[in-house]
């Protein structure tokens, strides 16, 4: 293992980790809600009357955050590199995957972990080795 | 109010992934890419969110009510089974396989990028084909856990 010191960005990353941390603890305790990403979209989809529309609204803020940074100060559009037949079969491995484990990164690994919740443990290390093999696999052996 | 607190939270949680650079495919995948040239930064973000989460959380416990006078819901506790294990390990290859998870791919659409577009149109078909299957099974496959 060798660490790239040039793009490791140690500053940037807990300042932001902070920032998704403070949204986790504000939603739970203003709102009572768990701040997944997927649970919130996943349950969006249900349409169920009276759970919608804080779904809609927070995903709508997810939505214009790069709109404000860009305000803020500036921000770089990220480049997306996966080709088009990769990006659809990794959106419905992500989509149905996250549904079927009941949380993503922000809902098991932000969320869960931070209420010490061991299914949350089970299923962040799980997804983050699944990560790991992939992009061996994809980078190392088949690239 | 509800639904203006939920914005707030959504632009707060999307600015703190453009920062810590979540946003970023490749800035992922640079992570995942452990026999590569590693950049730990996503270890941060992630331990960063959870140090701050731990707050919020352990005050959550000891509260009934949340600010708005609604119950807070925290998950019920459930035994780690099949859907759990193979729900995560398929994440985990679709993750690896672009460098998304579901909120830096929704952020993402905020730069009108057709293919954060077409990534997250199949991340929420991904999602309703998990539906569909969920109604259809059993009640043993009906679990209700929103996380």
């Amino acid at each position: 293992m060798t660490i790239d010191w040039v793009h490791f960005t140690p500053w940037s990353a807990l300042l932001g980790g902070f920032a998704i941390g403070a949204a986790a603890a504000a939603l739970i305790l203003g709102a009572g809600r768990i701040l997944g990403a997927a649970g919130i979209l996943g349950g969006a989809l249900r349409l169920k009357p009276g759970d919608t529309g804080w779904r809609l609204a927070l995903i709508a803020g997810l939505v214009l955050a790069p709109s404000v940074m860009t305000i803020l100060g500036g921000l770089d559009r990220p480049r997306i590199e996966a080709s088009w037949p990769l990006l659809i079969v990794g959106g419905l491995l992500v989509g149905f995957g996250t549904r079927l484990g009941s949380g993503c990164t922000s809902g098991h690994g932000v969320c869960g972990l931070a209420r010490l919740s061991l299914r949350s443990f089970v299923a962040t290390g799980l997804f983050m080795i699944a990560g790991f093999a992939t992009v061996f696999l994809a980078r190392h052996v088949i690239g | 109010m509800r639904n203006l607190l939920s914005f707030g939270i959504g632009l707060l949680f999307g600015i703190g992934l453009c920062i810590s650079g979540m946003i970023g495919p490749n800035k992922v995948l640079a992570f995942l890419d452990l026999a590569g040239q590693w950049d730990p930064s996503l270890a941060l973000v992630m331990g960063g969110a959870v140090l701050v989460g731990i707050l919020g959380f352990s005050f959550a416990k000891t509260r009934e009510r949340d600010l708005l006078g609604g119950p807070i819901e925290l998950p019920a506790a459930a035994p780690i089974d099949a859907q759990l294990i193979c729900g995560s390990a398929i994440f985990g290859i679709g993750w690896g396989l672009v460098g998304f998870c579901p909120g830096p791919a929704i952020v993402d659409v905020g730069f009108l990028d057709p293919r954060a577009l077409v990534f997250v149109a199949a991340m929420a078909i991904g999602m309703a084909i998990y539906e569909v299957a969920h109604l259809r099974a059993p009640a043993s496959l009906a679990l209700e856990q929103d996380a």
